[in-house]
């Protein structure tokens, strides 16, 4: 297989949002879940706190009252590629659109003691690594970024995040999903692969349990 | 031993990949107009059609406006966004073949109120959707889970979805309710107790006394906020409850039902099957629950204190901080101190027949209190609403004050009309008091329809009498 090299280490700053329980209204509200497109949801990450005023789709930043206090706002912190946050980041609605704002942001990697099942999963389909670590390393993470830039280096094959003062912090997440970001992996072919067992599960289940198919 | 959940995945196991993740047969996958867009879009690019399309049931909600009356069509949506989408699932479903519930038919609603009702969800199958309270089917025995995008279009094309086996936990419901305590208030009460992130990574089993003793409209309360728990699946074993539910409503001859009913008596937990975690609760003490913050485990019993960040742990006094400051709590105590502006019965946790009786029972003969400036009733589906109207319970809200709208998820989140405005505070019926949720700077309330029915005669959270 081939890998996408770009996909092997993210490098870049680290912005942080010190709170739990961020849920995907407040990654992307409810307005801009009306766009048909799977891109173009930069401006509206985390809208209600990016912004003092009511967003609409297709209103672009620039047209904003821009909350001059909110991290992302800010600049290095506008360009960051790591998200450091709290507990439970992404709970809540299974919107796609939540990853597809942050991907679009640049957000590469989002840091947390832990996340919202259906969010995680649908991290990886699009390039975004959701890195879990203890809460002890978590708040010491924290109090890294609330004294200066910090800027760090993780590695997607090895694991591991590099800080400047040579720390390192492993993590852990399955092959298979870690995978899916390297090298970029299409779900459906994969899994269209397997063709010839669905359909063969798809015949056998029309005869055990004809009525699932009484609509047909 | 094998508990409920272990027993549905099995039977749906078609193989396991080198990745380790297994591929789960779908039998039902529901589509709304929000989350499938960009999916059919993937799968006209790829050149795929659907794998079995009678698979798939389709209706708009998220974004249909709830005044609509007779012979409205998509293309008189008034917010151009809104009827993009609309009309872009009608444009699909039509380019595809798919069976779809349109903003015309008399069996629209809230997908995950439809299902049920019109007997496509039936119990031991695997449903999905790109919705996360899709959890609400596994009221039917139902291994049922919410979807994002990228797999609606990856269960569209291969009927199948590519996951990994979940942990399993029980929670037994064990007693009988007090008055004016219904599943909404039992399953908020849990939430308080676990957290939002309690059941992160778990298939939560219902069980219990109180369990059974209640209706499928109850147990698809509570199926539906597992995900509140931070569960993506939840679900409760199929007794003669489900099996009467589904007579009713099933479209299938006698000789198919009755041969599903054989295998569906069985579909339950193994007696000494063993689970990763098991709670149980006695539900008689438990009062009616009313959310105070802006996270579904931020809930207390109406007649509580609203918790203050003095004499709690430093980790969570940031986020009461947080949230009493976003909800416009500042001398208030309790919760019967914060007047409310707007109530909201609807929505896919509580918009079913069940719901809009007991809602009546309470506002008959009453009016709405005058700080109340909108109080909405939307009913879940056609069906709940034709219902409904036949036992004359829109007259009974009418006359109260409330608006008697058409079906719809509404106020809920807020994607049509139906919106909080800043500093609005609402009593509402849904499942989730996140900021923003009902419109930009709205402040949410959670609640039963019984206690949304008495805030609106109250205009305050009261003693329900």
């Amino acid at each position: 297989m081939k890998s996408n090299s770009e996909g092997l280490m993210i490098d870049g700053i680290v912005s942080y949002i010190d709170r739990d329980n961020i849920d995907t209204d407040q990654i992307i509200p409810t307005e801009y879940l009306k766009s048909i497109k799977k891109f173009g949801y930069e401006d509206y990450l985390f809208d209600g706190w990016r912004y003092k005023d009511d967003g609409k789709l297709g209103v672009k930043k620039e047209e904003r009252d821009i909350n001059k206090d909110f991290i992302l706002n800010n600049k290095p912190f506008s360009e960051s590629k790591i998200l450091l946050t709290r507990d439970n980041f992404g709970c809540g609605s299974s919107r796609e659109h939540a990853v597809w704002a942050l991907r679009d942001f640049g957000i590469k990697a989002v840091i947390a003691s832990s996340f919202g099942d259906i969010f995680y999963n649908n991290c990886f389909k699009n390039g975004v690594l959701p890195i879990y670590l203890e809460k002890n390393q978590i708040e010491k993470l924290f109090s890294l970024v609330k004294k200066e830039v910090v800027e760090l280096s993780i590695d997607l094959q090895k694991r591991i995040i590099f800080l400047k003062n040579q720390d390192e912090i492993n993590f852990e997440v399955d092959d298979h999903l870690i995978e899916r970001i390297i090298y970029g992996l299409d779900d459906i072919d994969i899994t269209l692969k397997e063709k010839d067992k669905i359909s063969n599960f798809e015949k056998n289940r029309k005869i055990t349990r004809p009525w699932i198919y009484a609509n047909e | 031993m094998k508990t409920l959940y272990d027993k549905l995945w099995e039977e749906h196991h078609i193989t396991q990949l080198d990745s380790g993740e297994s591929l789960l047969y779908i039998d039902r996958h529901y589509l709304h107009e929000v989350t499938s867009p960009q999916a059919f879009e993937g799968l006209s690019k790829k050149n795929l059609k659907p794998w079995r399309l009678e698979a798939n049931i389709a209706t708009p909600d998220h974004n249909v406006p709830t005044i609509r009356g007779n012979d409205f069509n998509s293309d008189q949506i008034k917010d151009e966004i809104s009827k993009i989408q609309v009309v872009e699932l009608d444009k699909n479903c039509n380019t595809f073949g798919i069976k779809q519930f349109d903003i015309k038919s008399t069996k629209q609603g809230i997908v995950h109120v439809i299902g049920p009702e019109l007997g496509y969800t039936l119990p031991g199958m695997t449903i999905v959707c790109g919705d996360s309270h899709t959890s609400t089917h596994g009221a039917l025995g139902c291994l049922a889970m919410g979807i994002g995008t990228s797999e609606v279009e990856h269960v569209l094309a291969t009927q199948c979805l590519k996951v990994s086996k979940l942990k399993n936990m029980l929670v037994k419901f064990e007693g009988t309710p007090a008055e004016n305590v219904s599943s909404k208030d039992i399953v908020l009460y849990f939430i308080g107790l676990i957290g939002t992130a309690g059941g992160t990574g778990y298939a939560i089993e219902f069980a219990g006394s109180y369990i059974e003793a209640i209706s499928i409209e109850s147990r698809m309360t509570i199926c539906n906020m597992a995900i509140e728990a931070g569960a993506k699946v939840g679900l409760i074993a199929p007794d003669e409850t489900t099996i009467n539910y589904v007579r009713e409503k099933s479209f299938l001859d006698k000789e198919s039902l009755e041969k599903a009913e054989d295998y569906w008596k069985n579909l339950n937990t193994d007696e000494g099957a063993s689970f990763d975690n098991e709670i149980i609760i006695d539900i008689s003490k438990i009062k009616p629950q009313v959310t105070w913050g802006t996270s579904p485990e931020m809930v207390v019993n109406y007649d509580d204190e609203i918790p203050t960040p003095i004499n709690v742990p430093e980790d969570n006094k940031k986020n009461i901080e947080l949230a009493r400051n976003y909800m416009g709590i500042q001398d208030e105590s309790k919760l019967s101190d914060l007047v409310f502006d707007k109530v909201f019965i609807g929505s896919c946790t509580n918009s079913r027949i069940e719901d809009l009786r007991q809602a009546a029972e309470i506002v008959k003969g009453k009016t709405v209190a005058d700080n109340i400036t909108e109080a909405i009733v939307v009913p879940g589906s056609g069906m709940v609403k034709e219902q409904a109207e036949m036992e004359g319970l829109d007259e009974v809200f009418k006359e109260a004050g409330f608006i008697w709208r058409d079906p719809g998820c509404s106020m809920c989140l807020g994607m049509n009309p139906d919106q909080l405005k800043p500093y609005e505070r609402c009593a509402s019926t849904s499942n989730r008091n996140f900021e923003g949720r009902q419109g930009y700077l709205g402040r949410t309330h959670l609640m039963s329809p019984i206690m949304a029915a008495y805030t609106a005669i109250n205009g305050t959270v009261g003693e329900p009498s």
